[in-house]
């Protein structure tokens, strides 16, 4: 338990420097909100009883501290440009970027296992070449360009869904997730062939191990030892490999949401940064930072609890 | 076994050769003016004159490819080359030394790492602005701790081999050791780092200027033409479909030697 709870520690060191550094640096380019938000044309008395009001003029420490305290209470200040509360504005968009994220996290997983076992199994097959070259291809394809097909194929040419009008999600929650699914799709298929390749190596490897020969010559046949022995000791890299796709799973989303119009987290990011509105901005980054640590612990949590030599300090491989 | 080992590394130099010959050329000649208008020749498919088609102005989509893909290619080896050479220069000294640095500095690369490379460079481009310059500022930054983390491995592992020592009993400067002894060695983890670097540098580049935060016009890259791709995909398909495959093969053909490089030395799992 001492290693859970060093790491959970670990996660809160680094977002509060994480949250520091987003902190500073946007209110080092962001200039005086309180002229943003009224205008160059404002009076200076205006300007100043603003700042007041906004707490502007309180040491710099002080107003980190309230504003992370606002990620708990809620209050993380006002947007500039929409004029509404920065964490309804975020609430809004938040389900939807998480939802998209995990459904193409889900796809990789089920497709991706599956087929990265079945890649080792076959890696003396005459196919192989074939396989990985396919393989590379798949890595290949940028999710907006696979989106951009899809909403070509599937949404213009078919009708299997309306290009640029997302479903909500109280209205019609089954073509939600229906039209969640292509950007999700877009999303996964270069991971699923990264992951792919990430298990055949890892499975490779341990296949070629001293263990395996050994299990092998006690009379094993290469199916059980692959399903008993060796899936085992490759689960704590992959999960590694896997936290890390859960990252960037997240940046696909960002982008895979400018195709599909998904009104999420990726499209008020890239407005906001249009806008300059540096409080939307600010809050965005720090949330997507504290999905990539977050997506890691739980990574080392879990790669800790079927190797516990990880537990040493050793590396997750 | 063999013979599939140098098919990738085969392929992929093929391919790679032949898309930077047309890249290159593309600096020199395109088949069309990419900029020339023409009010007759809107929306055509692609056929024997236009091998892409043209778009809603009449312009020849192979030409604007060539010239896009060549700003991409551009921006990816100028981010590749910051990357390498800072992360080469770090991690040759915190390899080679060791010590607090190199402890404290691999912790910070270690969370870098761990970030998305779009992300972060969709945060320093929202700091710096946008543009050609920008982009390869910011990916320059945020691929510099990956090449880092290869070297310094290389490196920490090269440190007491018998051929440094006895340079070192030559009386060979720190520096003549770690760049002229040392780094012809580091070869074999950093040159799949500088395949798996370039491709992710076209693919943030293409993805952060089909945002609209990357290069912005009247630069056009590949990722910028296609988001004006996208607005004509029902009238003009095939634009969207050019200049998407640029994108594809590019990465494809770097992947493919990457894949043959990595296979070469002895089935190394990724760098």
């Amino acid at each position: 338990m001492k290693y859970a709870a060093r790491k959970i520690l670990m996660l809160l060191v680094t977002m509060v420097i994480v949250s520091f550094l987003a902190f500073l640096a946007f209110s080092l380019i962001s200039g005086d909100p309180a002229t943003a938000m009224l205008g160059t044309e404002a009076t200076p008395e205006k300007v100043a009883a603003l700042r007041e009001e906004l707490g502007l003029n309180r040491p710099l420490l002080a107003q980190y501290g309230t504003w992370v305290l606002g990620f708990f209470t809620g209050n993380l200040g006002t947007s500039y440009s929409y004029r509404m509360p920065v964490s309804s504005l975020i609430g809004q968009k938040l389900p939807l970027t998480l939802a998209l994220s995990l459904l193409s996290f889900l796809l990789i997983l089920v497709v991706a296992v599956p087929l990265g076992i079945r890649s080792a199994r076959q890696s003396e097959s005459r196919l192989d070449g074939v396989h990985t070259a396919l393989n590379q291809l798949f890595m290949a394809l940028p999710p907006f360009f696979t989106g951009i097909l899809l909403t070509w194929l599937f949404g213009i040419l078919l009708h299997w869904f309306t290009p640029g009008k997302f479903p909500i999600f109280s209205e019609h929650p089954g073509l939600f997730f229906w039209n969640l699914l292509f950007p999700a799709i877009a999303v996964a298929i270069p991971r699923i062939a990264m992951t792919v390749r990430m298990l055949r190596s890892t499975i490779l490897h341990e296949m070629n191990q001293d263990y395996v020969r050994t299990a092998i010559s006690r009379g094993n046949d290469r199916v059980g030892v692959l399903y008993r022995h060796v899936l085992k000791n490759a689960m704590a890299p992959v999960i590694a490999f896997l936290a890390q796709t859960m990252a960037e799973v997240i940046a696909g989303s960002i982008v895979v949401e400018q195709v599909f119009a998904v009104p999420g987290l990726g499209r008020l990011l890239l407005a906001s940064i249009g806008n300059r509105d540096w409080p939307v901005v600010e809050v965005i980054v720090v949330i997507l930072a504290f999905w990539v640590v977050l997506a890691n612990t739980i990574g080392d949590l879990l790669s800790q609890r079927i190797d516990p030599r990880l537990r040493l300090g050793g590396d997750a491989r | 076994m063999n013979r599939n080992k140098k098919g990738y590394l085969r392929a992929g130099l093929i391919l790679t050769c032949v898309l930077f010959a047309l890249i290159l050329l593309g600096f020199f000649w395109t088949p069309y003016d990419p900029t020339a208008m023409s009010g007759s020749e809107k929306f055509l498919g692609p056929s024997l004159r236009h091998i892409m088609g043209t778009d809603n102005f009449g312009r020849d989509i192979f030409s604007r490819v060539l010239k896009g893909a060549g700003l991409t290619a551009v921006i990816a080896l100028s981010t590749v080359a910051i990357g390498a050479v800072c992360g080469t220069i770090v991690g040759a000294l915190t390899g080679y030394f060791g010590g607090k640095v190199d402890a404290v500095l691999m912790r910070f690369n270690d969370a870098m790492t761990a970030f998305p490379s779009m992300l972060l460079a969709l945060v320093l481009i929202s700091v710096l602005g946008s543009g050609k310059y920008n982009v390869i500022l910011a990916l320059g930054i945020v691929f510099t701790p990956s090449f880092a983390r290869v070297t310094r491995s290389a490196y920490a592992s090269l440190r007491d081999a018998n051929y440094v020592k006895s340079a070192r009993l030559m009386g060979a400067g720190r520096a003549r050791i770690l760049f002229v002894h040392l780094l012809p060695n580091t070869m074999q983890v950093l040159l799949p780092a500088l395949t798996i670097g370039f491709n992710n540098a076209v693919l943030a580049e293409a993805s952060m200027s089909y945002l609209g935060i990357g290069v912005t016009p009247p630069d056009a890259s590949l990722g910028y033409m296609l988001s004006e791709a996208q607005s004509m995909i029902a009238s003009a398909p095939w634009y969207a479909v050019g200049t998407g495959l640029m994108i594809v093969l590019l990465i494809f053909g770097v992947g493919l030697i990457g894949e043959g490089l990595q296979r070469r030395n002895g089935g190394q799992r990724y760098a």
